[in-house]
């Protein structure tokens, strides 16, 4: 049975370790996608759809193609079929400038016939809306229905009831580095890829299936890569146009997103509106849970929602619908289904508890079947001071009031086999380990090299990383439903054991002791039964003499583990005047298993709350009715958290058990739940909608007093 | 953005000549560009000629004396932020121009550009959106997404007039010059801007061949208080939802007079001789403060999704008001 072992005996794993590529990155040598330049690059832009709904009845490219620069113009559409939303591809250019390619974009004529559209969810749901997608009558999806038991009997044994709606609108993923690819072609069989990707490997697949090649003859780079959050995992169409320009021209081509199409086309976290009815017994167990919900995910499906969450309810009945409108496809996005889901239970489990007159956290604590969040709300109530907060929602006759709430979220993050990785001891004493993961952003590289020097008694900056290449041929998964570090982890792990052994087995002999004798120290290695036995790294490695040694490493069910809870409480001050929202500070208590490096496990932590307070206070994606456009489509009215907006976050890893887990979503999921009840505590009136934005905070507010 | 050729100003006289006959938006000049960069990459403007106003000399200086500030339109954003004497004794101006966007937008935004600025609306900020203020039939906000738009002074262009600036300059009194081929003309800062009514597509008197070279400041009373209170979404970068510069007067907590002026709630600066005089003479308490507020925004004509905002603002001139009583 492989073993991470006692903590007592970690020298680095567990502790907090600077990242690897920090300094790189924060001085501007670290080279994302966007910053490659290959040798008589050419630029690629696409021409998209301005208008929500038409169909396609011709492509005039030839002024594009006479301008003076332009290399290539390819339509990504073919006369008679229909855009769908704005922002849908047309055509692709590559032209010597970036300048160039703009321009010519806009001497591409595009035919058009309009087409009726709707671009919000009760548009599209209203009588007499046009269809705009198969097979979807009224718009809709067929509902799923799940029930659990008897719901009618269960609300007969509540003694409380709330009913309500709650609803939160479509958010965007705004990767800080927007989606893109650098291509270019060694010859006709062999094309080389920088992707912004979370999924090297999976790009390789998708590009190599596109052009009919063996996979192997596609080379994925993603050496740095500015944020994917589940919208990043495949080329796109905007890879295959690079890729396809690239093979045109001869010449490798650059093909970056906008800003603007980013929000459009890149992905987003669909909207959820939900009318649930919920009973609890008058000892405060949860019993009947009756919810009907939508969502869109544009003019795609996938707009789930999770409900009931985390608080178990025995008699259930719910039932989803997806709704189409005229917009981008969604995308998975950190924690698909979950935030909004969990923004809805937490409200509503306040809402009970106040009819029950029960203090929330005790009424979650007697519907919680999770040990560990227990001890999380234990936890987290001392941290935060629960002890101080209201118990009276609105008290007191302040302009700015303070109210504290709590909310809850579990995930996964268990990762999965599909990771192959080599450990290199070369006989100067330098040690690789390469793998084809690629850093999203949460620190592998760093994992890696913890690991690999945990086991070989060295520190983390003796080990050369290579991640983010397919061209070792060392698969692995996309970094998505947390799963990086727990996929890769127990792979890299048995790499370096192997590797290990191999070194002993070759100066077992020079130590005159057996191999299960031997041991590592810091930089050296010894026997243990014989402490005077010793060599250093340096030469024991030199043992090896021209032949490096150089070992696979394998899937170990034992070294990792999923399924983690978490917990956050949120301290808000609300200006009662002005409707702004002041966060005082949010726990964040997370359930994580071994953490490999605290540090940046810390980091993932408060980049999901920040993430989450984004969600509570800010985005909000708005889509015009008259013109079918988002209006918000860039980074000013689409607001996203800043300094200001980001307040003390106490990130508290709780480790549980010393098997690795993936973390990179869950820590988002509670913040809203945990904000909007903070809100009401403070002002005593309940939003059921986020963001939680001056206007509906002060329209809340004059409602109550209305 | 188009193509456009660029030339250095050498002297205002070459500027006006450069713009006269030109009409909007053929010849246009530029500072900081800020808001013009933004216009140009979105098409919202596409000049043959950009006149870069930077090389203009001397029209950068900030010059105060007991009299009152004299502040070139070149001088920028920051630099009145952090000039001394305004943080002293203008405090309204040194606030406001503190208040706008980021450190780095301050720091190569002009005052002239920040009062010339255009709105913006998302609906004229879209360059496929022919609305009323580019020109078109409709003003979108009307039946559209209004979150952001104006509850006074309206009809028929619902945008904010986005300055942080312009309110504190009008609450202090200050006037401005303008240079045209005819000479130079001094103006209240009041009466250059306009409302959509007067002129639906400017917000404020300019013509095409003419721009503002100055902004004078008298020096306020010596029992002046001022304040400027923005409230936005974010702390930075963001524009007002609602904004209030506030010139108090105070004799002990006694208003002898005042002056408040709204931002981010009309088409243009928007001053509120209505709240003036539910303060002017009165001891001020919280239901006086209040009462200042509600005059204020008593014909307020909130769209769908704006009524928030007259709430917004009410709140927040009485709260000005109740600091200057502090």
């Amino acid at each position: 049975m492989e073993s991470w072992g006692e903590a007592s005996e970690s020298r680095l794993i567990g502790k907090r370790i600077t990242r690897l590529s920090g300094k790189d990155k924060v001085t501007g040598k670290a080279k994302y996608t966007f910053d490659i330049n290959r040798p008589g690059m050419l630029y690629g832009r696409i021409l998209r759809s301005e208008v929500p709904h038409a169909t396609v009845m011709g492509i005039d490219m030839s002024q594009a193609e006479a301008l003076p620069g332009v290399k290539a113009v390819i339509p990504l559409i073919e006369s008679g079929k229909k855009l769908r939303y704005q922002g849908q591809e047309i055509a692709a250019v590559a032209a010597e400038t970036d300048d160039i390619a703009k321009d010519a974009l806009r001497l591409i004529q595009v035919h058009l016939e309009a087409l009726p559209h709707v671009v919000t969810e009760a548009d599209a749901m209203a009588e007499g809306a046009p269809q705009i997608r198969e097979n979807w009558a009224g718009n809709q999806s067929e509902p799923s229905i799940n029930k659990n038991r008897d719901v009618a009997a269960g609300f007969e044994e509540a003694a409380v009831e709330v009913e309500a709606t709650y609803h939160t609108p479509v958010q965007t993923h705004v990767c800080l580095e927007t989606h893109g690819h650098v291509a270019e072609w060694e010859d006709e069989q062999n094309l080389t890829v920088w992707a912004s990707t979370q999924g090297v490997f999976g790009v390789r697949r998708d590009l190599a299936q596109y052009f009919g090649l063996p996979p192997n003859q596609v080379r994925v780079i993603t050496e740095h890569m500015g944020g994917g959050f589940g919208s990043k995992f495949g080329p796109g169409s905007e890879g295959e146009a690079a890729a396809k320009l690239a093979r045109i021209t001869g010449k490798a081509v650059k093909l970056m997103l906008t800003r603007k199409d980013e929000h459009l086309v890149a992905g987003n976290r669909p909207s959820m509106t939900q009318h649930v009815r919920a009973g609890a017994t008058r000892d405060g167990r949860l019993i009947a849970y009756d919810m009907r919900g939508y969502g869109t995910g544009g003019i795609s499906s996938g707009a789930g929602f999770v409900g009931p969450y985390v608080y178990h309810v025995p008699n259930t009945r719910t039932e989803r619908v997806n709704v189409a409108v005229n917009a981008g496809n969604q995308r998975a996005m950190r924690a698909p289904g979950h935030p909004q889901g969990a923004f809805a239970m937490d409200s509503l489990m306040d809402e009970l508890a106040e009819k029950l007159g029960m203090n929330p956290l005790e009424f979650r604590r007697i519907n919680d079947s999770s040990e560990v969040r227990q001890a999380q709300y234990t936890l987290g109530a001392q941290e935060i001071g629960w002890h101080r907060r209201n118990n009276v929602p609105g008290a007191g006759n302040g302009v700015k009031k303070r109210g504290m709430g709590v909310g809850s979220g579990q995930w996964g993050g268990g990762g999965g086999r599909g990771t192959e990785a080599r450990v290199t001891i070369n006989a100067d004493g330098t040690v690789e380990a390469v793998t084809g993961t690629q850093d999203i952003g949460t620190g592998i590289r760093t994992a890696i090299a913890i690991i690999v020097a945990e086991e070989f008694g060295l520190a983390p900056t003796d080990i050369t990383v290579k991640v983010g290449d397919s061209a070792p041929g060392l698969p692995s998964g996309g970094s998505g439903g947390s799963q990086t570090t727990a996929s890769v982890a127990p792979v890299i792990k048995t790499a370096a054991a192997a590797a290990k052994q191999k070194l002993f087995e070759h100066i077992a002999p020079l130590l005159e002791a057996p191999v299960a004798d031997l041991r590592v120290g810091t930089g050296i290695i010894y026997v243990a039964s014989d402490r005077t036995k010793t060599i250093t790294w340096q030469q024991a490695a030199g043992q090896l003499g021209m032949e490096s040694i150089s070992e696979g490493g394998h899937w170990a069910e034992e070294l990792r583990k999923g399924v983690v809870a978490g917990t956050q409480f949120a301290e808000v001050e609300v200006d009662t005047q002005t409707g702004a929202v002041k966060l005082i500070k949010i726990v964040a208590v997370q359930d994580c298993g071994l953490a490999i490096n605290r540090l940046t496990t810390e980091s993932q932590i408060n980049g999901g709350v920040i993430m989450g307070l984004g969600q509570a206070l800010l985005e909000e994606r708005f889509m015009d009715a008259q013109t079918g456009r988002m209006l918000n489509a860039n980074l000013e009215d689409y607001k996203i958290p800043g300094t200001f907006e980001i307040p003390e976050i106490k990130s508290i890893v709780f480790d549980t058990h010393r098997k690795v887990t993936g973390i990179g979503e869950p820590p988002c999921i509670p913040t809203p739940g945990a904000i909007a009840n903070a809100v009401y505590n403070a002002i005593g009136v309940r939003i059921r909608e986020l963001p939680l934005t001056p206007d509906r905070i002060l329209t809340a507010l004059a409602e109550k007093k209305a | 953005m188009e193509k456009f050729s660029y030339v250095n100003a050498t002297s205002l006289e070459q500027v006006t000549s450069l713009l006269s006959d030109s009409g909007w938006g053929e010849v246009m000049v530029i500072a900081g560009g800020t808001d013009l960069l933004g216009e140009l990459k979105e098409y919202i403007e596409t000049p043959k000629t950009l006149i870069n106003l930077k090389t203009l000399p001397g029209m950068d200086s900030i010059s105060a004396d007991g009299s009152g500030l004299k502040i070139g339109a070149l001088a920028t954003v920051a630099d009145i932020a952090m000039y001394p004497e305004i943080q002293n004794h203008y405090t309204v101006l040194a606030q406001a121009a503190g208040s706008v966007a980021t450190p780095q937008i301050r720091n190569v935004g002009t005052l002239g550009g920040n009062l010339c600025q255009r709105p913006r609306c998302w609906y004229y900020r879209d360059e496929t959106v022919d609305c009323l203020k580019k020109g078109g039939e409709l003003c979108y906000a009307i039946e559209g997404l209004s979150k952001y738009h104006a509850i006074l002074g309206g009809d028929p262009v619902y945008i904010v007039h986005p300055s942080d600036i312009a309110p504190a300059l009008i609450a202090l009194g200050a006037s401005l010059k303008i240079v045209g081929p005819e000479g130079e003309k001094t103006m209240s800062v009041e009466e250059f801007f306009t409302l959509p009514a007067t002129n639906p597509y400017r917000e404020n008197v300019l013509e095409p061949n003419e721009i503002v070279v100055e902004v004078q400041v008298p020096h306020p009373k010596s029992n002046a208080k001022s304040f400027y209170l923005k409230a936005r979404e974010k702390g930075a970068p963001d524009f007002a939802l609602a904004s209030v510069a506030g010139v108090f007067e105070m004799e002990g907590n006694t208003c002898q007079a005042a002056s408040i002026v709204l931002g981010g709630v009309a088409p243009a600066p928007w001053r509120s001789t209505e709240a003036e005089a539910a303060l002017t003479g009165k001891m001020i308490t919280e239901s006086v403060s209040m009462q200042a507020g509600e005059d204020a925004v008593k014909d307020a004509q909130p769209l769908n999704d704006n009524a928030y905002k007259v709430t917004l603002t009410r709140n927040l001139i009485s709260r000005a008001a109740m600091m200057a009583a502090k």
